[in-house]
């Protein structure tokens, strides 16, 4: 990291979140005045053009890529035409203890007066809550499911390669084509010219956009008394000037071009996962090899550059959540995730020079955003797996490692083309999307160990006594096994319905009223189509339910089927009341039920249970149309859902106590595996992972066992062995003495981690206190 | 397999053999990812053991077919990293017949073997398991006969003899492992005569230096007994770097650790 690239790092670090209220106030302007008096994709396109002529523009000092979300670094816009944020709410985003932003006084109060009285009663997410029927708002507030398009729009999307080809000029072309073809008055022809220009009208804002930084920095420049930085300026000048209405010449412009698109996309609705570059090093490469080769670019100037665009990343918080407690943390991450490695859309290996640069820059600036990750085709070499290996072995927590062969397959088994698939990658936490061609659509977490609460007493919600499913029999009532477990399915598609129903309320409301025409430009096929990206005009149009609690749901039906059917151990209404007591009095049981056998170890006698559960939830999901032609599919991810759907349980059959967190991804649950991580692994793949679009699986290490090429070596034989079984997605967690610490004081919750004893290893739980508190210091020296 | 070791096979299979733990993802017995097996029982008493449990309790018997099946399930993980299934002990010679039926079925699915012995067998035993494996992890405690029956309870004739053995008649590949303890084989003359044995030895085979650690005290506590010895001492990790040098400087080829540092 050179001294310009570590100052703005600092500035970003350094520099506190804060809410920017200006684009609100704009927003709000504009649809005082036209909001009912232009067709919805218009309005949108021009309300979009309106915040790309008036919202301030932002050079900070030796910046090279310019651009920010807000007015300034780390400010955070609102998007009040989706939900409105209170006065309360923006008062405890000041003042609460855990990822605060800040929000000045004097903003409090025009909000207070300008925005939120204009949109309190009407924002999308107060319409979709008042029409949604009373079964989903129970639902809803008993945890069974969470709603992803309350608070945010649609997105988890990512670009392709075409905007290092096509400048927006190209694009507006392509719309003035399909224009032309359009004959005819009516209303759906009516609708498509709509979009179409809504399309033109947003192409044209994000110019606009970039002209005024062109202009911003000449300015600047003939202010600046630096001569150096005065060239400076007039470069980005220069390249603001050009991009993105033009393709990009040279690296510097594929850079700043991406940023425009991106500025474009997260100001125009506040998509999930922000928006993301996807195949940064494929897309920089042929202009760093063209750079290198005729001498205008250098190695370090590539690695300035994309330091200089890495903490645009960092700079953009994500919009927080209304509704907001003290207590509640979050996260300032917004899911923007890099992909790195994987295969041409040729199929050939996509390592390139740039894969290296990026790696090194991520371990050098270590920052929180952008979000990283390696695509790892059984064609990528083991260099490159090592190279990325290094960084993960520092303990960032990053990148995490997916397996670029079973997204192609998964990708291709929902329909798509090959060529497509290998195109895509994943976004978000863990989504497989053919980038550029699919909107795919997650549409909330299902809580699968909080049916089976309901299921054990008959369709109740112990917690509140509502009736929430149906009556599919008291705990007295089953003779077998089986009949349990269909109860639970039962249940399950009783509630997979009521979310799916749900969902179209949403869906049908973003495609009217949130239309994304600038995202839409972007997006195969929506030029061609006349389509929305909200709407169905991608190629392909996906929407997901996320499960959540895959190892808890399997050690609760292993106790059931092992301890309470198979060896009578004890009636399952027993078993009811000890749930109900959770526990008290009755540890020794709780301690039997810990015993029985559990998802992680590679038992078949667990394992066969997850697969049970795995395809209930497939088969409720997977397949039921959209609203935008295309299907439902399934993930297995609960980012940190899995904290709040633990909440809303009591104690379960597996031995856990009610309100704990369940079972995160589809890792084992906490403490669970004893048999070291092959054995997780191999649980873990006997999911048929290809059918879904995306698993999460998280490993946890300390330092000694990653130490060394034999640390490496273990790293790369993990990592390839999983993936060589079809599965997703592997993060490896560099745990430091803070963790040990906790793991003395709280052994059952951290009986999986495993510490190098001197070429041995071992169960940190396991071990004397004397070598526990030994390994700890070790662990401290090392700097974690 | 041949006729005559499916004959054993079957006999074997019906009696099994006593394991006392089945390590899974170990990566200080030879290369890769291993799956190590640790048979009971061992006709050393090493004051130092660090697997009690080898000589205290009883094992599970394993049959041939369950344990090769068992085995099995760390095959993609053997494939990605080159590593493949350990027998270790206890002396796994102990159970020559077992092992040999294991080795060979082991052969038969192209899973890689090794095994973890004294060398403390019959020259006829060691030399027949040898060719049946693919690799041999030798342990070399002390060169001199009287201070190993001190501390191990056997002269360590045999010991060297047969490795001399090994290194001229078999082509199977050996790594010799010395488990260093300070006050016991660091002196300078253990060391020297060490490098001396390894380096006249017919083939060359490289050295692993294994820092000993007092886990061995730990899990003799764990199974509700003092341990045979005072508590030895763990050399710090300058002393495990001069030993290795010094043994370089004499021109062998050495590891720290247990697994292979292609780096060294």
């Amino acid at each position: 990291m050179n001294e310009r690239v570590e100052r703005l790092r600092r500035t970003s670090l350094d520099t506190e979140p804060s809410i920017s209220i200006e684009r609100g106030v704009l927003m709000t302007e504009f649809y005082r005045e036209h909001e009912g008096r232009l067709p919805a994709p218009v309005l949108r396109a021009r309300a979009f053009h309106h915040l790309c002529s008036e919202k301030t523009v932002y050079i900070g000092d030796g910046e090279l890529i310019v651009g920010e979300r807000g007015h300034a670094p780390k400010a955070t816009p609102t998007y009040p035409e989706i939900t409105i944020h209170t006065v309360e709410d923006l008062e405890v985003l000041d003042s609460r203890p855990l990822t605060r932003y800040r929000v000045g006084f004097d903003d409090i109060a025009r909000y207070a007066d300008e925005v939120i009285p204009y949109w309190q009663g009407r924002t999308l997410r107060e319409r979709c809550l008042d029409a949604l029927p009373k079964e989903w708002h129970d639902a809803y507030a008993a945890g069974i499911f969470t709603e992803f398009m309350e608070q945010r729009a649609p997105g988890h999307t990512v670009a392709d390669g075409k905007l290092y080809r096509k400048g927006l000029a190209d694009f507006r072309e392509e719309i003035a084509v399909v224009l032309e073809t359009l004959v005819g008055d009516d209303d759906e022809t009516r609708a498509r010219r709509d979009q179409l220009e809504a399309m033109d009208i947003a192409a044209d804002a994000a110019i606009v956009y970039a002209r005024r930084h062109a202009a911003f920095a000449r300015e600047m420049a003939a202010a600046e008394e630096d001569p150096e930085r005065s060239a400076e300026l007039q470069r980005i000048a220069e390249v603001c000037e050009w991009v993105p209405e033009h393709p990009p010449r040279d690296f510097h412009e594929a850079l700043q071009g991406y940023w425009f698109y991106h500025l474009g996309v997260i100001t125009e609705l506040n998509g999930w996962d922000a928006f993301n570059p996807g195949h940064l090093d494929h897309h920089l490469g042929p202009f760093y090899e063209r750079g290198v080769a005729d001498g205008s670019l250098t190695r370090e100037r590539a690695k300035e550059l994309l330091g200089c665009f890495f903490v645009k990343f960092n700079n953009h918080p994500a919009p927080p959540k209304v509704g907001v407690t003290a207590a509640e943390s979050g996260t300032y991450t917004d899911f923007a995730n890099i992909n790195i490695g994987g295969l041409t859309r040729s199929g050939e290996d996509a390592v390139n020079e740039v894969s290296y640069l990026l790696l090194e820059i991520i371990d050098e600036m270590h920052l929180l955003q952008p979000s990283n990750n390696l695509q790892l085709s059984e064609k990528n070499p083991d260099r490159f797996l090592r190279a990325g290996l290094e960084v993960i072995r520092k303990g960032y927590g990053f990148p995490s490692v997916f397996n670029a062969d079973a997204v192609v397959k998964e990708l291709v088994r929902q329909g798509k083309t090959v060529e497509d698939a290998r195109e895509g990658g994943t976004s978000g936490c863990v989504e497989a999307g053919a980038f550029g061609k699919e909107a795919y659509i997650l549409t909330g977490y299902f809580n699968l160990p909080k049916i089976l609460e309901l299921t054990l007493h008959n369709g109740v919600d112990p917690r509140t006594g509502k009736q929430l499913g149906p009556r599919t029999g008291e705990a007295v009532d089953f003779a077998d096994f089986d009949e349990l477990f269909a109860a639970w399915q039962t249940q399950v598609n009783h509630f997979v319905d009521i979310k799916h129903r749900g969902n179209e309320v949403w869906e049908r409301a973003y495609a009217e009223n949130a239309q994304a025409p600038f995202l839409s430009i972007i997006t195969d096929d929506c030029i061609a189509e006349g389509l929305d990206y909200n709407a169905g005009g991608a190629r392909y149009n996906t929407s997901y339910i996320q499960g959540v609690g895959i190892g808890s749901i399997t050690d609760s039906f292993s106790t059931l089927k092992h301890h309470v059917f198979d060896d009578g151990a004890m009636s399952l209404a027993e078993l009811v009341e000890v749930l109900d007591r959770d526990f008290e009095g009755d540890e020794p049981v709780r301690q039997r039920f810990l015993e029985m056998p559990k998802y992680g170890n590679d038992d078949d006698r667990a394992d066969d249970l997850m697969v049970r559960c795995f395809e209930t939830f497939f088969e409720a999901v997977d397949g039921r149309p959209n609203l935008r032609g295309g299907s439902y599919h399934i993930d297995m991810l609960p980012t940190t859902c899995h904290v709040y759907f633990g909440s809303v349980i009591g104690a379960l059959p597996d031995g856990r106590k009610a309100g704990v967190p369940l079972s995160e991804g589809i890792s084992p649950v906490q403490g669970a595996d004893r048999k070291g991580p092959t054995a997780v692994f191999t649980s873990a793949a006997k999911m048929d992972q290809l059918r879904t679009g995306g698993t999460l699986l998280n490993q946890k290490f300390t330092p000694q066992l990653l130490e060394g090429t034999p640390g490496i070596d273990l790293l790369l034989g993990l990592v390839r062995g999983y993936f060589a079984m079809d599965s997703h997605h592997v993060q490896f967690n560099v745990v430091g003495a803070d963790t040990l610490r906790a793991a003395q004081a709280d052994p059952d919750s951290h009986r999986d981690l495993i510490v190098r004893v001197a070429g041995y290893s071992d169960y940190f739980c396991d071990i004397s206190r004397e070598l526990q508190d030994e390994i700890i210091e070790r662990t401290e020296h090392q700097g974690f | 397999m041949n006729e005559t070791s499916l004959a054993t096979a079957a006999t074997d299979s019906a009696i099994g053999a006593p394991v006392f733990n089945i390590q899974r993802c170990s990566i200080h017995d030879g290369p890769g990812i291993r799956t190590t097996v640790f048979l009971k029982g061992c006709p050393l008493r090493c004051d130092w053991c660090h697997n009690p449990e080898s000589l205290i309790g009883r094992g599970d018997r394993w049959t041939v077919a369950d344990l090769v099946a068992e085995l099995e399930r760390d095959r993609p993980f053997f494939d990605a990293s080159g590593g493949g299934v350990t027998f270790s002990g206890g002396e796994p010679l102990n159970y020559a017949a077992f092992l040999a039926d294991c080795l060979d079925a082991c052969r038969e699915r192209g899973l890689h073997t090794a095994v973890d012995t004294s060398g403390f067998a019959p020259s006829e035993v060691v030399c027949d398991i040898a060719r049946r494996t693919d690799l041999l992890l030798y342990d070399l405690k002390h060169i001199d006969p009287t201070a190993h029956e001190a501390r191990t309870g056997v002269a360590n004739v045999p010991i060297l003899d047969n490795l001399q053995e090994l290194s001229g008649r078999t082509e199977t590949e050996i790594w010799v492992r010395v488990p260093l303890i300070p006050g016991f084989n660091d002196d300078e003359e253990n060391l020297e005569a060490l490098a001396s044995v390894v380096g006249s030895l017919p083939r060359r085979h490289p050295v692993f230096v294994l820092p000993y650690h007092a886990i061995g005290v730990d899990k003799w506590r764990r199974l509700g007994k003092e341990p045979p010895a005072e508590t030895f001492r763990t050399p710090g990790d300058d002393e495990v770097a001069a030993v290795a040098a010094l043994l370089r400087a004499k021109g062998l080829e050495v590891c720290i650790g247990g697994a292979y540092e292609r780096a060294s």
